[in-house]
């Protein structure tokens, strides 16, 4: 490390300061994340109508899993063209799939 | 010897995992499997969707599910992805001691997580009575969340190993990659438990 | 490949060899002949089929037997012979096609090779251990749940252990296409073939997981208690045939789409003009894998989804005749005014042009659901799904193997014998499947083992028989002529049919590393390209300089062997929980495997420049 010039080392700080900014955003992630899990637990506990309890939970949980991805998982950074395009390829097959064992299986 | 020196540059380059060919691979071919996984957890949720009000008169979703314990394994769980996240926060530093050490703490969540499931299972089983076989309901509960125990099981076992290999060398260019995707692991075995316990317990519980 | 190495090495060593490769051209070779071996033995089964049905009330084979031998010969042809026979040409010509030395994971390469050989000896051990499955390659549930003995145990996990290797094949072509292409090769030069495996992976990484699940719940229903498809249990039946043809349909256009491939290398080859329309024919491939995805349940129309259910699933159905009618079309337009050469691989694409139209044509018809309740189950089906596997996939295979033999095994395949080949396979397959189209419209259902004499079934069955021996005859001289050539062949150049892209540029034996310089690619049909500008091959994109190359490992080879033992045990568990220990013997080797696997680096070898003129690698 010594021995490097001084245009890499600003280099190195400056990524690493951008590394700890993104941090700081992914503390942020988490705790919003924690929020709506309570907001989650929250609202079956208090005994709500089921018809607005559950499209809540569900949006809750698209988002948080949102989150996952796209901060936790890094999938909003540059490079993950493909890995989007396949992951998606494999959620919209997931949702054809669950659709159907909601509506086709039992008539 | 000159591949001893690409793999341990003295810095690291920004993205560690990607370096290489063999890492823009791992990385690109691992998130394909996640694609492969997802369709592989959703036939399961569809069929536990499919099969949950099969009760035959017996243990149902309502009575069974406790929100307590839920509640923690999801706190568990949640907060090992954070230190997940900061472990590979320390690798893009090459940091390499603080990584193991977030690492360490992700496999104790991890293992307390696990703990809890089995402690879960066992209590449904002695407690109520609902086993695998009671109804096409709890066959489709425990293979549901055992699937995903199964998979934390892995991840555990793989962070364990990664962690012990490479313990004594530290970061390179040639395990970056291993930890990187180990960690997308991780992440995923997350984003499976949000919906287990959004669509599993809570669901289950409104009815 | 390169005889004159392997000439100087033992039995052991080359065997040895073979077990622990992990270089593509290698574990084609192992695929072809796994694949090969397989076709053979469906082939058997389809033959007993048809002489068990060449009279009324024939005793050729029980009827107990007779179901067992249509469901091995289903699943048999659709995983163990079709897809690996798939996956050979895949593995010899995609890294060449797209200038890559090796594919993405060689490891995962030769992993997803032993899975599937394993798993389908574990399928096969049926036959020697108290008999086959015998509930269709359907495996539809009750009939599976319920089916006595081990056979249908044997199904689930021999599937299983061989549906894992084809997702580890998928995965790893799909990293190969994307990262491995030589510079200059963009996504929209590739070569059909290329384009096709690209889409066929997706297609595999998406199905393939729904067939998991579904097995795993078979197995769990058949050898550990549980209630997924038993309706006293409040278990559903209907969640088994969606599981299936969710992954189901895909497989059909994991079959199909390939030989889709091979016919848009050779028809531009042997017609000495570039693919016509091209862009529209990547397109017509990806819609098709799209649709693919959306039209299982027309497997199902009568189950009773309902009108509305049936109608989408129609629709949808009847809208994949739209990308593939355009696929037709571009391949006449490819011949029209061309320099047209008739060899044996030409012959095959020529031949499959009217059958698979035919079979499309079918297609329609029973995509219309109130139409197919009177085809459904009944011989129309069979002759439908033979035209389109057989005249599609089958013709598909024959090509490929014709048109890449000298690329694969430095030796033309004997056209005379060839033709010959042709001609009866191609006359035997449409005297066999035409005539089932109307035995089915006359009522004869699919998978019965005989019928009465009062039916007016027998001419039908009659020529069907002839048909099947006159495909056997086929098979038999292809066999006979990859013997001949083999023995007696002579070794060709690297270009022996005038080619266009890159896997013709690479010399004749295609070295070890198969670039010794990895090409620069400037447009569609690259070799081509170079030859009309007057050079004689590719301009290298770089400098000679070390090749970097994956080392070989026993390992994959090891964790298929645990699987397979571990099966035995999964299955025998449930007669007596002593075989438990089989079962964790077997997981424990696999596990084991993967963790040497995981804690010893494997940084792969160099071949020196300086060695690469000495025949280092060859």
């Amino acid at each position: 490390m010594v021995e490097n010039t001084n245009s890499t080392n600003t280099n190195l700080e400056y990524k690493r300061a951008k590394r700890k900014e993104e941090m700081k955003q992914q503390v942020v992630t988490f705790a919003l994340m924690i929020v709506f899990t309570i907001i989650a637990f929250t609202m079956v506990t208090a005994d709500l109508d089921k018809l607005f309890v559950i499209p809540i939970l569900l949006v809750l949980a698209i988002v948080q899993v949102g989150f996952q991805l796209y901060y936790f998982m890094h999938m909003s950074h540059k490079g993950h063209e493909m890995p989007s395009l396949m992951f998606y390829g494999g959620v919209s097959v997931a949702f054809l799939t669950i659709l159907t064992m909601l509506v086709l299986v039992w008539w | 010897m000159s591949q001893e020196h690409t793999l341990n540059p003295e810095v690291m380059p920004d993205e560690p995992e990607k370096a290489t060919l063999e890492g823009k691979n791992k990385f690109l071919g691992f998130w394909f499997f996640l694609g492969g996984e997802t369709v592989l957890f959703a036939s399961l949720f569809g069929t536990y969707l499919a099969l949950r009000g099969s009760t035959m008169g017996d243990n149902t979703p309502e009575n069974l599910f406790g929100l307590e314990l839920v509640f923690i394994m999801t706190m568990l769980l949640l907060t090992s992805s954070l230190t997940s996240v900061y472990a590979m926060y320390h690798m893009k530093n090459n940091d390499f001691p603080k990584m193991q050490l977030w690492l360490g703490i992700t496999v104790v969540l991890g293992l307390a997580f696990l703990g809890c499931e089995i402690y879960e299972f066992y209590h449904y089983v002695h407690e109520y009575e609902f086993t695998f076989s009671s109804s096409a309901f709890g066959s489709a509960f425990y293979t549901l969340v055992g699937f995903h125990g199964g998979h934390v099981a892995f991840g555990l076992l793989w962070i364990i190993t990664l962690m012990v290999r490479n313990a004594k060398r530290g970061l390179s260019l040639y395990n970056a990659p291993k930890f990187y995707v180990a960690s997308l692991y991780w992440h995923f075995i997350d984003v499976v438990w949000v919906f287990i316990f959004t669509v599993v317990y809570l669901m289950g519980k409104v009815g | 490949m390169s005889t004159t190495i392997e000439q100087n090495k033992g039995f052991g060593a080359t065997l040895w060899d073979y077990l622990t490769t992990v270089d593509h051209k290698k574990i084609a070779v192992l695929y072809l002949i796994g694949g090969g071996f397989f076709f053979i033995l469906g082939g058997l089964e389809a033959m007993a089929i048809r002489i068990q049905l060449i009279k009324p009330a024939n005793d050729f084979v029980s009827a107990g037997f007779y179901n067992e031998i249509l469901t091995m010969h289903g699943t048999t042809m659709i995983f163990l012979a079709a897809m690996p026979l798939i996956f050979a040409l895949m593995n010899a010509v995609i890294p060449l096609q797209i200038g890559a030395r090796d594919v993405a994971f060689p490891f995962l390469n030769s992993l997803g090779f032993w899975l599937f050989l394993f798993g389908g000896i574990l399928l096969n051990a049926s036959w020697f251990l108290g008999g086959a499955p015998d509930a269709g390659w359907t495996a539809y549930a009750p009939l599976s749940t319920t089916s006595p003995g081990h056979g249908v145990d044997f199904y689930v996990l021999g599937l299983q252990i061989s549906g894992a290797g084809t997702l580890i094949a998928g995965i790893n072509f799909l990293v190969t296409i994307i990262n491995m292409r030589a510079p200059g090769m963009t996504y929209m030069r590739m070569p059909l073939f290329t384009w096709t495996t690209f889409v066929v992976s997706a297609l595999i990484l998406f199905a393939f997981p729904a067939l998991t699940v579904g097995l795993f719940l078979l197995m769990f229903d058949r050898l550990f208690g549980s209630g997924f498809f038993d309706a006293s249990m409040g278990g559903n039946s209907v969640i088994w045939e969606h599981l299936f043809w969710i992954f189901g349909h895909p497989e059909v256009y994991i079959l199909i789409l390939p030989a889709f491939g091979i016919f848009s290398e050779v028809l531009p080859t042997f017609s000495k003009k570039r693919l016509f329309g091209y862009t529209a024919m990547v397109f017509a491939t990806v819609l098709i894998g799209f649709l693919g995805f959306m039209v299982w349940a027309h497997h199902m129309f009568t189950v009773g989804l309902g009108p509305a259910a049936n109608s989408i699933f129609a629709i949808a159905t009847m809208a994949i005749a739209v990308p593939t009618g355009i696929k037709i079309f571009n391949w006449l337009f490819t011949m029209w005014g061309g320099s047209i050469r008739i060899n044996t691989a030409m012959l095959w694409a020529l031949g499959f042009i009217p059958s698979f139209t035919i079979g499309g044509m079918t297609g329609v018809m029973v995509a219309a659901a109130p139409a197919d309740y009177q085809y459904h189950d009944s011989y129309f089906i069979v002759a439908h799904f033979h035209y389109v596997i057989v005249g599609g996939v089958v013709f598909g295979i024959f090509a490929g193997l014709h048109y890449w033999w000298p690329k694969m095994f430095g030796k033309i395949l004997d056209e005379t014998l060839g033709k010959i080949t042709f001609w009866t396979f191609f006359t035997g397959f449409h005297l066999t499947f035409f005539i089932q189209h109307f035995l089915g419209l006359m009522g004869m259902p699919r998978r019965y083992w005989t019928y009465g004499a009062d039916q007016g079934l027998e001419l039908g069955n009659v020529i069907s028989t002839v048909g099947a021996f006159l495909m056997a005859i086929g098979a038999i001289v292809f066999l006979y002529n990859v013997i001949i050539t083999t023995i007696k062949g002579d070794k060709v150049s690297g270009d022996p049919w005038d080619g266009r892209t890159l896997e013709w540029s690479i010399p004749n034996p295609t070295p070890h590393y198969n670039f010794t310089q990895i090409p620069l690619v400037r447009g569609l049909d690259p070799l081509w390209i170079e030859k009309t500008e007057g050079r004689k091959g590719m301009t290298p994109a770089e400098p000679i300089g070390d090749i970097h190359m994956p080392n070989p490992s026993i390992l994959p080879f090891v964790m298929s062997l645990g699987l397979f033992i571990a099966g035995f045990g999964a299955i025998y568990q449930i007669d007596n929980p002593i075989w438990l220990v089989v079962l964790i013997i077997g997981m424990g080797i696999t596990f084991g495997a993967m963790f040497i696997r995981s804690v010893k680096d494997d940084h792969g070898h160099h071949i020196h420049k300086e060695d690469l003129d000495k025949g280092a690698g060859l």
